[in-house]
Formats: structure tokens, sequence, C-alpha cells
């Protein structure tokens, strides 16, 4: 039951990675945007896969009376869809004002702190 | 070790540590006078041993400590017997001459205060290991002397000489002090002893032992930094770099000497072995020849006198060496009149300097009517340390001709590098001693007179000790030399102590030193060029090889740091995700668990079509040339993700991804129209295909190890908990919920936490300009 979706997973994995090895800050965002999605539907697998039964006790029972899907997997993606969102509202501000102050966004020619070329500072004692 | 009382030795090795913090202070009240204040302190310790000699002499050893780290088996303890007790006193004794000194020399320097209490401490330190018994105790104060000495070579840090010299001093002892806690630790965890008093209980079937060798290099790793053995003698040179006071006490009782007498307290139980005899003898032999060398070739007083202390120390451990019992009387007698004569020596050097404003020897001369105190003083001192009649240095050297011509574990050869070693000091003790008071007065030098009291008093007080040492020989023998040999060699020999001149082999052997040293005093000149010129001609020493160490060491860190450390963000995430590739497939592989990828799917086909639907938004994400294109298939696959929840029991998780996603499509459409960003990837092929290759190994392995963890049974005990009360004791029906606002309420709060501080932190990018500058390489780009 689980091996397409795990097969999914890894290309998500794929395609994110793919992405965020390129030298452009946007496809970087854009792949750590997939990442997020990939990890949590990694947790969301590992739980296991029950189809079409939300975690959910009906009225009349203490217990659910048949099998649900893994609450806790559902919980922890919660949490971490929240934070990744707000992981990549900040990136994305982040690129935006990089681009605006030094003008480009390739990543290689961003060395503000070090130029290449600067003189290393003096050796003595 | 027995829990018992803190006794009057403690107090005095407590004694000054304590007069080091008030000494600031009294300099701030009482001007340099206060060094007369504060040399109580060493005097009333030296006072306080002086009053030990007669229970040590009659055979006692004085010991006692405290438990410090009883789970460790440390103690904090101290032993006092004939070679501690001699240590004790040249330290406490030539340090209250050397705190009057600094009171006169330094006077008016602005830090003086600060000097007074870098010299306690030292004096402190120093006390601490000559009579520690504990080897951690030995161990912490071994390395207090290196972190002093430090302080004090370096005293004078605004000069670059004087930091190099410091560091270098610190760095080989410090270095030969790890060696040393290294032999300690194989002693405790190994051998099982923990302190000297076990050890020496051991005697000479420690040798027997497998840890023997390794226990002695190490230990002979860390005496022969701290005492200066060639090669690792260039610190004590560069050492001269500190303020006089320092290098007199430095070169005289201590620092140096700890070396020499970690040997001499080990000799019981690691000497007379044939590693010990065949090691020390060669770096002791190769130490004096290298040592009275380089002396002779300098013209500076203090470089003349420290390289001589280079090739004492090489005597030293060459005599320790043979484990001869009259070699090593020769070799105790030798340290006592080395610490007396070189201390004196350096101070007269420094008073010398202090008056004439050079102690270069060639502007040098004719001083001797002006300053006839420090003549008389340099000529005794010089005198006793050519070893000429009725002084310490003569017995000394009589007794180790005497050893190394009669005695066992010698060669001819150890005899002839004895001889001509001891020649060459002579000359030199008399270039230092002599010269510079007779001849001819160059002009500038009229204005020169005596110093102060306090400049000249210790030079003469030593330089009459170094008489009176062997003018009451009795003294000396009973009280000082004996106790220590029966330490160190065990026996209890009765040394012949006295001036008079036995005229026999071994004199014959002083006399031909004499007529060594007096032909390279006469031939001084020529040979100081001689040697200059050979030394130039090689042009390497271990002093040029430090240098070339710490340069070595600072280029390799700049070359690592900029291959680890380029400032590519490419590189740093390629690295990353191979290593994450090969973490993740290498393991798989290697213990065969590689997983069986099950042929038949159980799928309705809308969960196929869903799932198609994130593929082609993937797709799409990767190919996008221009930004709607990219936001919109950013969209898809989030979307495609919120219907997969959505198909497999998890509604909430649905609604948050939908708007989720809403939300970033609309923020990314908002903020990309403001920017004219290319989406198009700007790789090459060659790029793509490497890049590729390396997320689609992650991408496999990712799915592999995911369906490996599937196919395991499943551990449902925590999910059943959740289930099973999420009604009953949190009264709520939604378990999910349940599950974030009530058992793991903090988590929720921490992510709450989290998204506020990402707010702050974009409100904090947005509302403030950009203080940047574009790169150098950007604006060569327009």
């Amino acid at each position: 039951m689980e091996g397409p979706l795990a097969l999914l997973v890894g290309c998500f994995f794929a395609s994110a990675i793919y992405l965020m090895l390129s030298d452009s800050l946007i496809r970087i965002l854009l792949g750590v945007t997939i990442l997020a999605n990939a990890v949590n539907l990694l947790i969301f697998t590992a739980g296991r896969i029950v189809k079409e039964v939300p975690p959910i006790i009906p009225e009349d029972a203490m217990v659910p009376p048949i099998a649900t899907a893994n609450p806790l997997p559902q919980a922890l993606i919660l949490t971490a869809i929240v934070i990744s969102f707000s992981f990549f509202a900040f990136l994305l501000v982040l690129v935006f004002r990089t681009y605006q102050g030094l003008g480009t966004d390739k990543t290689g020619k961003m060395h503000m702190a070090e130029e290449p070329g600067d003189p290393v500072p003096p050796r003595g004692y | 070790m027995q829990e018992s009382q803190i006794d009057w030795t403690f107090l005095v090795m407590a004694a000054p540590f304590l007069a080091a913090f008030v000494a600031p202070l009294l300099k701030r009240l009482l001007g340099s006078g206060a060094s007369w204040i504060l040399a109580a302190a060493p005097a009333a310790m030296f006072v306080y041993f002086l009053g030990l000699i007669a229970p040590v002499a009659s055979g006692s050893v004085i010991a006692n400590g405290f438990a410090w780290a009883p789970s460790l088996q440390i103690n904090f303890s101290y032993r006092l017997d004939g070679l501690s007790l001699l240590f004790a006193l040249l330290v406490s004794g030539i340090g209250t001459f050397i705190l009057i000194y600094a009171g006169a020399y330094l006077k008016g320097h602005a830090h003086q205060g600060r000097f007074f209490s870098f010299i306690l401490l030292f004096m402190g330190a120093m006390q601490g290991l000559v009579l520690a018994d504990d080897f951690m105790t030995l161990f912490v104060f071994w390395e207090l002397t290196s972190i002093t000495s430090f302080l004090l070579i370096g005293f004078d840090h605004t000069r670059e000489a004087a930091r190099r010299a410091a560091l270098q001093a610190l760095v080989i002892t410090a270095g030969g002090g790890l060696c040393l806690l290294a032999g300690l630790l194989m002693m405790t965890g190994l051998v099982g002893v923990h302190s000297m008093t076990e050890a020496i209980a051991l005697g000479s079937s420690f040798a027997e032992n497998p840890y023997y060798l390794p226990v002695l290099i190490l230990l002979l790793g860390g005496a022969f930094t701290k005492s200066a053995q060639f090669p690792f003698h260039s610190w004590l040179a560069n050492a001269m770099e500190a303020p006089t006071p320092v290098s007199a006490y430095l070169h005289s009782a201590t620092m140096v000497k700890a070396g020499v007498y970690l040997l001499l307290r080990v000799h019981p139980f690691m000497g007379e072995t044939v590693p010990w005899m065949t090691i020390l003898p060669l770096f002791g032999g190769a130490t004096l020849l290298a040592g009275t060398l380089l002396a002779l070739r300098q013209t500076d007083l203090k470089l003349i006198l420290a390289y001589t202390t280079v090739a004492s120390l090489g005597l030293l451990v060459m005599l320790t060496g043979t484990s001869n019992e009259t070699a090593i009387l020769g070799a105790l007698v030798y340290l006592l009149a080395h610490s007396l004569f070189k201390g004196g020596l350096f101070m007269m050097a420094g008073s010398v300097d202090h008056e004439a404003g050079t102690r270069d020897l060639r502007e040098l001369g004719g001083l001797g009517l002006k300053m006839p105190v420090t003549f008389l003083s340099g000529l005794v001192l010089a005198w006793a340390m050519g070893g000429l009649f009725v002084t310490l240095g003569f017995f000394a050297k009589e007794a180790m001709y005497e050893g190394l011509l009669h005695g066992e574990g010698t060669t001819p050869v150890t005899l002839g590098v004895a001889v001509v070693g001891n020649g060459l000091m002579f000359a030199a003790a008399f270039a230092v001693g002599l010269l510079p008071f007779i001849g001819k007065r160059p002009e500038n030098l009229s204005g020169a007179h005596e110093g102060p009291i306090g400049l000249w008093i210790g030079p003469l007080v030593l330089a009459c000790l170094s008489v009176a040492g062997i003018v009451f020989a009795a003294f000396t023998q009973e009280a000082l030399i004996g106790p220590t040999l029966a330490a160190v060699a065990g026996a209890r020999p009765h040394p012949d102590l006295s001036y008079a001149i036995h005229v026999n082999e071994a004199f014959a052997a002083s006399c031909v030193t004499w007529a060594i040293g007096i032909l390279a005093l006469l031939a001084l000149r020529p040979v100081r060029r001689g040697l200059a010129a050979s030394l130039d001609a090689i042009g390497w020493g271990p002093d040029r090889g430090f240098d070339q160490l710490v340069n070595g060491l600072t280029n390799g860190s700049a070359a690592v740091t900029r291959f680890i450390q380029n400032g590519d963000l490419e590189r740093y995430l390629s690295i990353t995700f191979t290593v994450l590739a090969l973490a993740l497939i290498v393991p798989l592989v290697v213990f065969g668990e590689w997983p069986h990828v099950p042929e038949t799917f159980a799928l309705a086909p809308h969960e196929w079509a869903v799932m198609g639907l994130a593929a082609v938004g993937l797709v799409a994400v990767i190919v996008a040339e221009n930004r709607l294109t990219a936001i919109v298939s950013l969209g898809i696959q989030g979307f495609a993700v919120a219907l997969i929840y959505m198909l497999f029991g998890a509604p909430d998780l649905s609604f948050t991804q939908f708007m989720v996603e809403t939300l970033s499509v609309v923020i990314l459409a908002l903020v990309m129209t403001r920017l004219s960003l290319m989406t198009a990837d700007r790789r090459n092929y060659f790029q793509r295909a490497k890049d590729g290759t390396i997320a689609l190994a992650c991408g496999i392995g990712t799915a592999a190890l995911l369906i490996a963890v599937t196919n395991q049974p499943f551990d449902s005990r925590l999910s059943d908990f959740f289930a099973e009360h999420s009604r009953t004791i949190a009264h709520g029906r939604n378990i999910v919920n349940v599950i974030i606002v009530d058992f793991r309420g903090l988590d929720t709060l921490g992510e709450i936490a989290v998204v506020m501080i990402t707010g702050l932190a974009i409100l904090a990018l947005l509302r403030f300009p950009a203080p940047w500058r574009p790169t150098r390489a950007v604006e060569e780009e327009k």
C-alpha cells in the first residue's frame, strides 16, 4: 500500500534537491518549498497509510470503534506545515532583499564579506 | 591517603600565591620599595626550609596531603626529601634576591606591580613542582610554571620579539607538558602508581614493566623540553627577551632546572637501564657541545649566559644519564653551584646593562674601576663557573671527572665531551665576568658608575655563597648534598666534599679543561668569527624551524579553510547532498537490505490520478522558463499533496495544506512581479547531469529507505495511547487536534513562537533599508 507513495516521496526529494543545487536564488527557494512537502509526505507514509478513515471518535464512543488513520504523524505534520510556511516566507523576503541589495540572484557572485581577491590578514606574533 | 590537617608546609606552598595577590596593591602604596617587603615571603619560606634540614638530613621523608578528587584517586600531596629540599631552598633563596633586584631594576616601570605578581606566581608554581608527590599535583604545578613563564617572558608585550619568545616557550614547554601528562597517566592507569612515593617504592623492578619504555620516552619528552635540551633549546635563548630578573631566575634556580629535577626524581625507579644510559648521555652531550659553541658565537652578555645555561643543562642530563653515583654527586654539586653563579652572573650582566646602557661585549670595557663591587662579584662568579680552586664548581668538576674516569656507565666519549664542554664554558664565563671590566674604556661609557644597593647585593651575596659553599664543606655535604644524593641514587655514600686538591687523573682532566678554556678565551675573536661564519653557512636551526612550523600551521589552516569554506553555496550543497545520498544508499546495499519494490499497487484510478498530478507539477517546476509557469506549477504539486492527505484519512492536514499553498502562491506572485528574476535553468549540460545524478541518487535512496521502513512491522503503541485517551482524558473527539492542543501543547506553543519570530524577522528585513553595496563582481559586470 505504501509503495507508490514511497516512490512519489522519492520524486519529491529528487526534484527538490535538483532545484536546490542550482545557482539561482529563486530556484533554491522553489526547491526548499518542495523539500518541505517531501519531508511531510515522508513522515506521513512512514506512519502507515489507512484509506479514508480520519482519526475521529464518534459521538457515542470513548475510543475509535474501527481502525483509523494514524493520528500521530498527522499531528507532527500539522506543526511542520505551519513552520515550513513561515520559513518559506522568511526565505522569500530574504531573497527579495538580497536581490535588491546586491543586484544579483546568482549565489556564486555573493561574497560581500570576503571578496575572493582580498589580501590575507598579516602574519606575525 | 588519609585525611590530614593543613600543616605549615601547605601554608608555605601557598605563601607566594598570597603574596602575588597583594603585590600590585603594595606596589601602589609603597612604590618600588615594595620589593623589600615582598621579598619577605620567599625569605620566610627559605628560613622555614632551613629548619627542615635537620630532620631531612637524618633520613626522614616529610610527606602529607589530602584527597583532591577521591573518585579519580587524585590527591594534593607533597613529599619533602633531600632532593625536594635542595630545590626548595634554591627556589626560595634565590627568589628572595631576585625580588629585591627586580625592585631596583624595574624601578619606575609602569607595570612593576604586575611583574611582582607574575614572578611570585612563578615562584609558587616552581615551589609546588619540586614539593609535589601526587602525579596530578606535579602536573598542575608543572604546567603552571609553563604558563607563568609565558607571562614573564612576554612581559614586555609591546615588542614582537618578546611575544614570539613567549609563545615559543609556551608551545615547546607546554607541548612537553602534554607528553609528561601522557606518561603520568600511563603510570596511574596502566601501572597503577599514583605518586612519586609509590613509584620510588617500586624501585628498579619498574624497569621490567612492559610500559617502562613508553613511560620513559614520554617523561623525557617533558623533561627535555623544559630543560631546553637540543633540539628544543631555542626557547631558552629567546627567553632573554624577558627583563633581566626573569632571565636570572629562570636560568638559575627554576624552570630550566625543572626538567633536571624530574630526571633526578625518577632516577630511583627509571635509572640504571640501557635506554636511560643511552638516551640521556646522547641528548645531554649534544646539548652541552651545541650550547657552548652557540655561547661563544654571541657578543651579547645575556645571550652568552643563556647558551651556557643550555650547555650546563646538557652536562647535568649527561651526568644523570650515567647512573653513576660519583658522577651524579658531581651533577648535584654542579647544580647547586650553577644556581648560584648563573643567577649571580645574570644579575651582574643586568647591572652592567643598566649602568652602561649596552650589554654588547664589543662595546664594553674598562668598567672595573667605575663599578668595583660588580666587578668583584663578576670575577668571583666567573671563577666559580670556570671551576677554579676554592669554589663549589671546582669540587663539582673533580667529582664528575672522577665518576666519568672510574665509574660505571661511561665511555671515553662522555669524558671527552665533558672536558671540551667545560673548557669552552670556562671561556664563556670569563668573557662575561672579566672582559667588560678590563681593557680600554670606550668614550661613551664614562658616565657609568656603581648602581644602587638593590642591583649589586644579589650578585655579591651569590658570589660569596659560591665560595662559602666549599669553605663550609661539612655543612654543604651533610645538610644539602648528602640527603639529595640519598634521594637520587638511593645509597648513602659519604662524598668527601672539600676544597682540597688531589693530584690525580681527575685533576689532570681539569688542567686540560682550563687549558682549552684559556686558549679559547685568548682566541675569542677568531673563534667567534669562525663559529658565526659556519653557523651562517648552515643557515637553519630549531629557531627558524619554529617559525616554519608556525607559518606552516597558519598556511595549512588557511588552505583547509579555503577548501572547505570557500563561500560557494553550490559546493556546500553538492557535498551535503552527496553525503546524504551515500548515507542512504550505501548501508542498504552493504548490509543487503535493499527492499523489494512490490509489483502490484492496490490503488484506485483516482488515487493514481492525484499522484500523477503531483509528478506533473514537479516536472513543470523544474522546466519552467518564466515566473508564471513556475508559480502555477509549484501550486499544482502543493494542491496535489493536499489531495493525497485528503484521500488517506487526514482532512486536517489537507485543509491546512490548501490554505498554506494558496497563501504561498499569492505571496510568491506578489513578490515575483516586483523582481525581474528569471527562473530558467542557467546551468550547462555537464552541471545539470552532475546535479541530476546527485538529486536522483537522493530520491532513490529516500524511496528505498521508506519502503524498507514500511516493510517492517509497525509499532503502534504511541498512536494507540492517543486513540485510547483522547476522549477519556482530554475530552476531545478529533484525535489529531487533541494531540496538538493538549498532549503536545507545548510543541504547539513553540511552533507559534517560531511563526512569530519569523514574522518579526521579516518585518525587520522589510522595514529597514539595506546598508549593502553591490559586490565588486556585479559592479564589474555592469
